[in-house]
């Protein structure tokens, strides 16, 4: 199978939607990669924004609720803050609000997490405080496959779609295999990355890749580790979950973001609210996060933070002591 | 273009009714039967129906926290508005927005907003969808002069003008954000000057006379329908009632003379004085027509009463969209 970069693979399915229905169009606060799309589709779909999120993301909505499916891009999260209210309080409540009268089609995307010295405006996994906003589904994947598949589903979705891109997934311009025919992936299916018996280890974002370098390092040493990416985080696939740790006994969930009431404070909770997964639980679950820090700037602190390939394998060791 | 007698009667009819709905709904809060929050619209009722008077059945606004007057004047049903302020299953919204989330998308009405500031930009993008569509529809937004001191607006008005959106911003200067007076929070005198620094049009009107409200937003729906892009306008009022309605003994900052004389400026009175000395109605007409906005707004609180409430667990409906 002909391989791609992540950007590419988004910018495949850019194009292949935008074909399909007239109504999807861009509103980002920088072209980037987007510009590819404008000798296709023009600057009128493909529109730049002064920059001011609060304006721009809240005609998403207003676009949105006048029959269109906008794709929204302010850039890095960060950026986004500043439209918070028109994230918070419109477009997660108001289809809602007015009782289910009106739909609200939005992509949402922006890039996430740290690791190149950024500092901590420019560096923050903020996915746990959208999964906590009902009225939202988030996704955050981490293989070109799952991004292409994924945003396809994002803007047929009637829904607002937060699509979550850790920005080092594009910035090292890693390849992945996609195919060349049409394909989706459905919002809310988990995908089991690697296969083992011994230890599931659930990550997020660009920590499915630490998580599947440190299953290598594992094997070498006899101990068969399950990588599941839950690709989706509102809402989460509990039942391909609770099957892996079902199956292993013993589980390590690894995030970028801070610990506390973080994504893997959401997946330890619904694998040990269940009777199942609980009772066959040989260990206490264990979370690998940052630690409760903005991310700093300085790379030995940066690297600290942020958790990698071997502070999963002390996990998984932890676990199966 | 003039409005015809039969145009100025029906406005009459529309302002008299946002009136009526208004004080039944301030008199239901305070009987215990609407819970949560009221801001009564009564006084500036020339504002949205001058300003709606001027628009299509197609064309979108968007409202604010006081927002029923807005809602009556686009065309909504009063007795779906009023089941929603009693938080019943047949209201707006099934009971799930109550006064200030109100929204009716069959009449162009996209919604109330509990949010200052926030209709705005959400109006813009109904400009935008507009023009993405090469229609002739227009956006309004209703907002108050506190609004005015807000990022939504300012950043709304900048896209507004570069992508020239048909979009009109309809400040209500009712001269109080709240508890803040506009003397005391504004960096300008008035609000439409601010529009100067978005190189569109700014107009300020007297906003208790709905002809003249209705002449500027004609001219604004004028241009924005030409592709001439988007026009502040200033409605200078006065709201009658305190902030929201609060029982017990509510706090009004406003000294009572500044009321009292606001309502020397009633803007029924007005248009009725009006209607009598062009001889397009008699005293007789304007009481029929009262006394048929008091049955209405009677069949509404009827309907209201009657209907039922929500199942509890239909808080877990219309989160998401199939």
């Amino acid at each position: 199978m002909r391989e791609i970069t992540y950007t590419e693979a988004l910018l495949e399915a850019f194009r292949e939607e935008m074909r399909r229905d007239a109504k999807v169009f861009h509103l980002c606060g920088a072209l980037g990669a987007l510009a590819g799309l404008i000798p296709e589709f023009g600057a009128e779909r493909v529109r730049v924004c002064p920059i001011s999120e609060e304006a721009y993301v809240g005609a998403s909505i207003g676009a949105a609720g006048s029959g269109f499916r906008p794709i929204v891009s302010p850039g890095m999260m960060t950026f986004a803050f500043t439209a918070m209210d028109q994230i918070v309080n419109q477009m997660a409540k108001i289809r809602y609000m007015f009782g289910g009268q009106a739909t609200f089609p939005i992509v949402f995307r922006a890039s996430t997490g740290g690791g190149r010295s950024a500092a901590a405006q420019h560096s923050q996994s903020p996915h746990p405080l959208f999964m906590n906003l009902a009225g939202l589904k988030v996704v955050m994947p981490t293989t070109p496959y799952d991004a292409k598949g994924l945003m396809k589903s994002a803007i047929r979705d009637n829904n607002p779609v937060v699509f979550l891109e850790d920005q080092m997934l594009a910035l090292r311009g890693v390849k992945g295999p996609v195919p060349e025919e049409e394909y989706t992936i459905p919002i809310g299916v988990a995908d089991v990355k690697r296969q083992g018996r011994d230890v599931t280890v659930v990550a997020i974002g660009k920590m499915v890749l630490e998580a599947l370098a440190a299953a290598e390092e594992l094997a070498a040493a006899g101990i068969a580790v399950e990588v599941v990416d839950p690709r989706t985080l509102a809402p989460l696939d509990k039942p391909t979950l609770r099957a892996s740790v079902q199956k292993t006994g013993r589980v390590v969930i690894v995030d970028e973001a801070c610990l506390t009431c973080g994504a893997a404070a959401e997946i330890a909770a619904l694998l040990t609210e269940d009777a199942a997964t609980f009772q066959a639980l040989k260990a206490p679950p264990k979370r690998v996060c940052a630690p409760d820090v903005p991310i700093p700037y300085s790379p030995v602190m940066e690297r600290f933070c942020i958790p990698d390939q071997a502070r999963i394998i002390d996990a998984v060791k932890e676990v199966l002591r | 273009m003039a409005l015809t007698p039969q145009q100025l009667l029906e406005m009459y009819r529309q302002m008299a009714t946002i009136r009526e709905f208004d004080r039944r709904a301030v008199e239901e809060f305070h009987a215990g039967n609407i819970p949560g929050v009221v801001h009564a619209y009564i006084g500036q009722e020339a504002v949205a129906v001058g300003v709606c008077a001027a628009l299509r059945r197609d064309d979108k606004i968007l409202s604010t926290h006081r927002g029923h007057g807005h809602t009556i004047a686009k065309g909504a049903d009063i007795k779906l508005m009023m089941a929603e302020l009693f938080g019943r299953s047949t209201g707006y919204c099934r009971g799930k927005g109550g006064s200030m989330h109100i929204a009716d998308f069959s009449v162009g009405m996209l919604g109330a907003n509990g949010i200052v500031g926030a209709g705005l930009p959400i109006a813009t993008g109904a400009a935008l969808a507009a023009q993405l569509e090469r229609s002739d529809r227009v956006a309004v937004a209703f907002f108050g002069d506190g609004a005015s001191n807000e990022g939504a607006f300012h950043g709304s008005l900048n896209l507004a003008s570069i992508w020239k959106l048909p979009a009109i911003y309809v400040c209500e200067n009712n001269r109080w954000a709240s508890g803040v007076p506009a003397t005391y929070a504004l960096s300008v005198p008035e609000v439409s000057v601010r529009a100067a620094a978005y190189n569109l049009p700014g107009v300020t009107v007297d906003g208790t006379d709905v002809v003249a409200v209705y002449e500027v937003a004609e001219q604004a729906v004028r241009r924005a329908r030409a592709g001439e892009g988007p026009t502040l306008i200033e409605c200078m009022t006065y709201r009658w009632r305190p902030h929201n309605e609060q029982r017990g003994n509510p706090a009004d900052p406003r000294p009572s003379e500044e009321i009292e004389m606001a309502q020397l400026h009633d803007p029924i009175a007005l248009l009725g004085a009006k209607l009598l000395e062009q001889r397009i109605a008699t005293a007789a007409t304007l009481q029929q027509i009262q006394r048929e906005v008091e049955a209405a707004v009677q069949e509404a609180v009827a309907f209201a009463k009657a209907s039922p409430l929500p199942q509890p667990e239909d808080a877990l409906l219309d989160v998401f969209a199939p």
